[in-house]
């Protein structure tokens, strides 16, 4: 197969596809620089980035609120540019839920519904299934507002749903709950998700959220997606700096590379020291400067002699006991926010502030990465 | 649910056996002590409102009964003519009054002749018969001037050689009421209607009935005013409502320029605008849209009133919307959109109902103020674009009649009323969103 | 406790504020309180009473505008806080405020003779002294019209003013029933001298407004007397009836191409009156004495033309102040301009102006 087959071959392929997507709103800064995603059938891709890295906006183009400036979006192999926004089909939860504050919860359920121009038991039979889905099934005659907010956003995400669209878009859907609702509604989010084979594109800037519930995370910045990969792969294996900084704790080193040899190089550390890296693509040649990422969890406290190949010296400066283990924040060749997470076992070693202990890794988890 | 937790003893520290009250630390009833505490803050806060209530009733309630009061109180005849006022009351209204009460009113007459004390002239009582017998003003002060040299019966003779009219036993019958403090003749004037000579109403001669008319004209023109501020008030409000803020921030200036300006200032400044040889008029010759001869009348009539003061309560309109539709995020109507609804039916359904509450509020307030406009009508109003409001200014301030004044500014506050009424009844009060 | 101070203090403050007021309104009682029509008229005042009043007796003179009617005397009398000292009233209005007591009685007796020695009581035309009100004008209500726009065949007489069939164009009308139905009476045929009788009767206002009928479509109202030649100026009526010192105004102080038909002109007196209470009513007496006398009725004459009220001011009145305009035959009372004129029943209208205003109303709305 060459290489133009393929291309229209993941065309076809591709449920949604952003095809070289640009978009400006003053003609001046671009917003979303080149956009290029496919998301397959029945999966849940999230757009996961700090706020005005252009995740919402990508997400407003594919729902046609804004047009994109330059590119092409397909869906279903059709391009979508000059569909209006109520001939897509696509379902959309919002951040603030948008349900009809003067409509009961039956009724805004019936909405989509009632413009397909749906018989009205037919309606009705939808409208209880898909409460009975969210596990509301008394509060059709209820206003919005008379509802909690957690009971809100199950009735958006029913309604995104109760046309049975191939798509849904969810807009930062979990923001203003708290903590322990949030994770309540990300499992059962995934649930209808699974349940339902629909395909889910979520918008988010919490990483947690966005590891718990995809298939696959798009990092954005700066209008690029830095990384698009599986959860477990990004947070083990990001590709950059800035993935390796957004996504979960991180601790980092500067240095420059002094040798390289197949999938590890020799960086000599800014603030004294050499430890050997995992090399990322060719990310880093020789004598580049570069910045290290290390997870705090893959990190050893006083390992035994020769059986790590990275060893340094460092000092404990803070100790914060978080029941399951122990934080703890220590001075490590100059880098004095280096965090362990020390387990909380029995025969943990014993710790103290002030005092000075080894630090240990194994190559394949320090990843040398693009300097910061 | 706050009360119920108010209610619950908090970890069982405060047992409440039976029904008895609650009691503080100190044991005394709660509910006394939480009076006590809180009688300053409610004192204070009293303090702090006494001002405004001060205020609203002198400047707002004492009028508005003073008005009330007016409007059906009206002891001129008893004051000038008080021997009389009572002596008439004895007559049956049938033939003319004794001979006895017509001494009365003739040494009644001779007195108020020397009164030089306001309320209690000789003009007082004629101007009041005139109200209600017209053309009989001098027939009082002519008599009067006389009065004191009649001195001896009989005094009917004397009364019929001075005018004919004291012969009518309608100058009597109305003599007898009007010497009555309290009257409904004001509120019969004011719906063209009128006590005929045996005391019973009938209605006005209809080429001088005026008042119901132009209220119903009042009624139809605050409306069709209210409409039209809507039609232009709403997509403004719309747009200002989605512009970014410092845009709209501009363009809610030039929406409240006008409310800056005097009204003197705009209705003037529509004069020139609109008169015959006005910037309008000269426009459309200098088009050639129409000739020099057949300049277009568009002020000084219902027309030219209809535009200035739709331009000049068209605020009122603006803001109440503007301020429910700021509230009203982009997303609901993307909502819409995304569940497949075209733009017309999801702003018809999802949108509209939700700017209602504006919508009431902006038309009550237009409507009302309409309804009592005055200045503008005054000034621009010409043939017929007079509203009640300027006749009710006309028996203030020209006629001085103020019981009919009064009268004429009740029906006005009753019918603002009664569509308050119908609006609480129709949208509710608490729906109603001011800004 | 903070705000309680601060409430009495602004309490206090404001009744300071008010007594200091109070204060130095009572450190001006010297101030007379003059009021009139306003624009032309007061001017013509100002110059022939005012300047030589205050020159004389040093009294200062505060000079107020209004538009007639007797309602803000009334409003001040019956709230005991008279701030007017004098007043310009029409005949009607005297009569009606001094039946209800809102004016103080004059005595003729107090007023100077004539220039010539003739007694006041004499001197003044009949019926220009009331026993409230000392007439000092004779004015008129005429209908004009702007020679540059009719040229040829001119209106001539009350008749041409009502024919919109050989002159078309629109007629300027003061608002309000009194005049007009007088106007439209003589239009209509009827003799000046019969027409309060004619309109005493059902049938005359039934023909007054009949006439009236004719033009409703074509007139514009006015309100104010500065209104008219400003209608007239404008080009938005072709002719209209006016005062006629405002019209002579016009014509001698800026040039303006008017005529004056004098034709069925009803003529009506303006009076001072001194409301009940006046603050300044010595000093008000003073004033109505010395502008009503002999020299000053003429000198105002020479201002405008409205007749002086006094027989001996006619052989002084001269030429317009500032051009070579004879004042004599612009007078209402010069005996050519009188041919066919009516004099304003004081009596009719103050009888019947209620009525047949609500009647005016009523068809202006219809």
């Amino acid at each position: 197969m060459n290489k133009s087959a393929s291309q229209s071959q993941a065309r076809d392929d591709a449920f949604v596809r952003f095809e070289n997507v640009q978009k400006s709103y003053d003609g001046e800064v671009l917003v979303v620089k080149d956009l290029n995603v496919d998301i397959a059938e029945g999966e849940f891709l999230t757009m996961l980035g700090p706020s005005g890295s252009g995740k919402t906006t990508s997400l407003m183009m594919l729902a046609g609120f804004e047009p994109a400036t330059h590119g092409e979006i397909y869906l279903a192999g059709e391009s979508i540019n000059n569909v209006p926004p109520n001939k897509r089909g696509i379902g959309m939860v919002f951040q603030n839920y948008a349900l009809f504050p003067h409509m009961t919860v039956a009724e805004n359920l019936a909405f989509p519904l009632k413009v397909r121009r749906m018989g009205r038991a037919d309606i009705e039979e939808r409208v209880q299934r898909a409460l009975d889905m969210v596990e509301l099934p008394q509060m059709g005659g209820r206003r919005p507002a008379q509802l909690s907010g957690g009971q809100q956003q199950r009735v958006a995400v029913a309604r995104a749903l109760v046309f049975e669209p191939k798509l849904v878009l969810m807009d930062e859907p979990l923001g203003a709950l708290d903590k322990q609702l949030r994770e309540q509604m990300q499992y059962e989010i995934k649930h209808i998700h699974e349940n339902l084979g629909v395909t889910v594109v979520y918008v988010t800037h919490d990483q947690t959220e966005a590891l718990t519930m995809s298939d696959r995370v798009a990092v954005f910045e700066d209008g690029v997606i830095q990384q698009l990969s599986a959860p477990d792969e990004l947070y083990e294996r990001p590709q950059n700096s800035f993935v390796a900084q957004f996504i979960g704790e991180n601790n980092k080193f500067d240095g420059t590379v002094s040798a390289i040899s197949n999938d590890s190089c020799t960086v000599e550390l800014n603030g004294g020291g050499t430890v050997q890296a995992a090399r990322v693509g060719d990310l880093v040649g020789q004598g580049d400067r570069t910045t290290l990422s290390l997870r705090p969890e893959r990190v050893e406290i006083a390992p035994k002699n020769g059986a790590l190949p990275n060893v340094l010296t460092g000092e404990i400066i803070e100790l914060i006991y978080l029941g399951d283990h122990i934080r703890t924040r220590m001075r490590v060749a100059g880098n004095e926010e280096f965090i362990v997470k020390v387990p909380n076992s029995a025969d943990h070693v014993p710790l103290a502030e002030g005092a000075k202990v080894n630090v240990g890794w194994k190559t394949e988890d320090c990843r040398a990465l693009d300097p910061l | 649910m706050s009360d119920a937790t108010l209610d619950m003893p908090v970890g069982g520290t405060a047992q409440r056996a039976g029904n008895e009250p609650l009691v503080a630390a100190d044991g005394t009833p709660l509910k006394q002590k939480l009076a006590q505490t809180t009688r300053r803050m409610k004192l204070r806060a009293l303090m702090l409102t006494m001002p405004l209530v001060l205020f609203v009733l002198i400047a707002f309630v004492a009028p508005i009964g003073d008005m009330l009061f007016r409007s059906l109180y009206n002891p001129t005849g008893s004051n000038v003519v008080p021997a009389f006022a009572e002596a008439i009351q004895q007559w049956d209204g049938q033939d003319l009054p004794s001979e006895e009460t017509v001494k009365i009113f003739v040494e009644d007459l001779a007195k108020a002749r020397r009164s030089r004390e306001i309320g209690r002239t000789v003009g007082n009582l004629a101007t009041r018969l005139n109200y209600e017998l017209p053309g009989y003003r001098s027939l009082v002060t002519k008599t009067a001037r006389r009065a004191a040299r009649i001195t001896e019966g009989p005094y009917k003779e004397a009364l019929f050689a001075i005018d004919k009219r004291w012969e009518e036993r309608i100058v009597w019958t109305t003599l007898q009421r009007i010497t009555k403090d309290y009257t409904l003749a004001f509120y019969l004037a004011a719906t063209d209607r009128k006590y005929d000579a045996d005391g019973s109403i009938v209605q006005a001669d209809e080429l001088y009935r005026i008042y119901v008319p132009i209220l119903w004209k009042t009624i139809w023109v605050s409306a069709l005013i209210t409409a039209l501020c809507f039609i232009i008030a709403y997509p403004v409000s719309y747009l200002l409502s989605t512009l970014p803020l410092r845009i709209s921030n501009l363009l809610m200036i030039l929406v409240l320029l006008p409310f800056w300006t005097s009204l003197l200032v705009r209705t003037s400044a529509w004069i020139a605008m609109l008169q015959t040889e006005g910037v309008v008029n000269n426009i459309f010759v200098y088009l050639g849209i129409i000739t020099d001869e057949s300049r277009i009348q568009m002020i000084y009539n219902l027309q030219g009133t209809i535009i200035a003061m739709v331009h000049i309560l068209l605020p009122f309109m603006i803001l109440p919307l503007y301020s429910v539709m700021k509230t009203i995020p982009p997303s609901y109507m993307r909502a819409a959109r995304s569940m497949g609804a075209s733009g017309t039916y999801a702003f018809m359904r999802v949108y509209f109902p939700q700017t209602v509450p504006g919508i009431a509020a902006g038309t009550l307030l237009v409507f009302i103020l309409a309804i009592g406009y005055y200045i503008t009508p005054a000034l621009v109003g010409g043939n017929d674009g007079l509203l009640i409001s300027n006749l009710i200014a006309d028996h203030i301030k020209k006629t001085l009649n103020w019981s009919l004044g009064a009268a004429l500014g009740t029906i006005l506050l009753v019918v603002v009323l009664v569509f308050y009424w119908l609006y609480n009844k129709l949208v509710g009060v608490d729906n109603l969103k001011f800004g | 406790m903070k705000l309680k101070n601060m409430l009495l203090g602004t309490v206090f403050g404001a009744a300071v504020a008010f007594g200091a007021t109070a204060a130095m309104a009572d450190g001006h009682a010297k101030e007379l309180t003059v009021v009139s029509w306003g624009g032309a008229y007061t001017k013509s005042q100002v110059e022939a009473y005012h300047k030589p009043f205050i020159e004389e007796t040093g009294i200062q003179i505060k000079s107020e505008d209004y538009n007639g009617g007797i309602a803000e005397i009334k409003a001040q009398v019956e709230a005991g806080n008279v701030t007017w000292d004098i007043v310009d009233v029409e005949l009607s209005d005297a009569v009606r405020a001094c039946d209800e007591g809102l004016i103080e009685p004059l005595d003729p007796s107090i007023l100077p003779a004539g220039a010539d020695g003739t007694p006041a009581q004499e001197d003044f035309l009949e019926g220009t002294l009331h026993e409230c009100a000392v007439a000092n004008i004779v004015w008129s209500t005429i209908f004009s019209y702007d020679t540059t726009k009719i040229t040829g065949d001119v209106p001539t007489t009350m008749a041409d003013f009502f024919n919109t069939e050989k002159w078309p164009g629109k007629r300027g009308l003061r608002k309000g029933a009194k005049v007009n139905l007088e106007f439209a009476l003589i239009a209509d045929g009827v003799p000046a001298a019969e027409v309060y009788d004619v309109l005493a009767t059902p049938e005359g206002v039934d023909r007054a407004f009949a006439k009236l009928d004719t033009i409703k479509d074509d007139v514009v109202w006015w309100e104010a007397g500065a209104q008219p030649p400003q209608l007239l100026a404008d080009g938005e009526v072709l002719m209209t009836t006016a005062y006629n010192g405002r019209i002579f105004n016009a014509v001698a102080g800026e040039g303006k191409p008017f005529e004056i038909v004098w034709d069925g002109q009803v003529w009506d007196l303006d009076l001072w009156v001194i409301p009940k209470g006046a603050k300044n009513k010595e000093a008000a007496m003073e004033f109505l004495k010395f502008s009503t006398a002999t020299e000053q009725l003429a000198a105002q004459a020479s201002y405008i033309s409205y007749g002086p009220a006094r027989k001996s001011s006619a052989p002084l009145v001269g030429k317009f102040h500032n051009a070579d305009i004879d004042m004599g035959p612009q007078m209402p009372t010069a005996p050519e301009n009188l041919t066919n004129a009516v004099q304003n029943n004081f009596e009719f209208w103050a009888d019947n102006a209620d009525q047949l205003n609500e009647r005016f109303n009523a068809w202006l709305a219809g």
